[in-house]
C-alpha cells in the first residue's frame, strides 16, 4: 500500500489538473447555453438560422465580458473602501 | 504485487498499472456526468413543448421535442466553439 497515495503521483497530479480544467470549460458551455437560449431562441425551427446564432455567439461574449466586469469593479470598490474604511465605521 | 499487471504498464514507478486504469475510469466517469448533465437541461428546456400535459405525448409534441434537442444540440456546440475562440484570444493576448 503506498504510503502517500494518489497526490505522490505527478501524472495523476497533472491529469486531475487537465480534467479539472477541463471540467470547468464544460460546467461553463452548459451554464452559458442554458442562459443564452431564453435569450436568443424564441421557436426552435428546423434549422438554427445565423440571426439566431449571431445571438449565441454575442451571448457568450458579453456573458464573459459581464464576468471580467463584475469581477474589475468589484476589485476597484474593495480598494476603494479599504481607504476609507476607518472613517465608515461607527 | 509483481508481474500483476505488466501486460499494462506505461512505464515509471510502481503501481503505474493502477493509476492508468484510475484515469480511464475517471474520463468515462465525467464523460457520464456530462452527458447526464446536458440532457437534464434540455429536457428542462424543451419540455416546454409540453404546453398541457395528458395522459401521453401526442405527435406534434414529440416533433417538438425532437426539433427542440436538434437546435440545443447545435445551440451547445456554438456556444463551446464560441467561449474555446474567446479563451484561445484571451490567452494570445498575455
Amino acid at each position: 500500500m503506498d504510503g502517500q497515495g494518489a497526490t505522490a503521483d505527478p501524472q495523476l497530479q497533472h491529469f486531475i489538473e487537465i480534467e479539472s480544467q477541463k471540467q470547468r470549460f464544460q460546467q461553463l458551455v452548459h451554464q452559458m447555453t442554458e442562459v443564452c437560449w431564453d435569450k436568443c431562441m424564441d421557436k426552435p425551427g428546423p434549422k438554427l438560422d445565423s440571426r439566431t446564432e449571431t445571438c449565441f455567439v454575442n451571448c457568450v461574449e458579453r456573458f464573459i465580458d459581464t464576468s471580467q466586469f463584475i469581477l474589475n469593479r468589484l476589485e476597484q470598490t474593495q480598494r476603494s473602501k479599504g481607504a476609507f474604511s476607518e472613517t465608515m465605521s461607527d | 504485487m509483481d508481474g500483476f499487471g505488466s501486460d499494462f504498464s506505461a512505464g515509471g514507478a510502481g503501481g503505474k498499472v493502477d493509476t492508468g486504469m484510475i484515469m480511464e475510469q475517471v474520463k468515462v466517469q465525467i464523460a457520464v456526468a456530462n452527458a447526464q448533465e446536458l440532457l437534464q437541461r434540455m429536457t428542462d428546456k424543451c419540455f416546454k413543448c409540453v404546453s398541457k400535459p395528458g395522459s401521453s405525448l401526442d405527435n406534434s409534441e414529440q416533433k417538438c421535442i425532437a426539433m427542440c434537442m436538434d437546435r440545443y444540440m447545435d445551440s451547445w456546440n456554438t456556444v463551446s466553439r464560441t467561449y474555446n475562440a474567446r479563451l484561445q484570444r484571451e490567452r494570445n493576448r498575455i
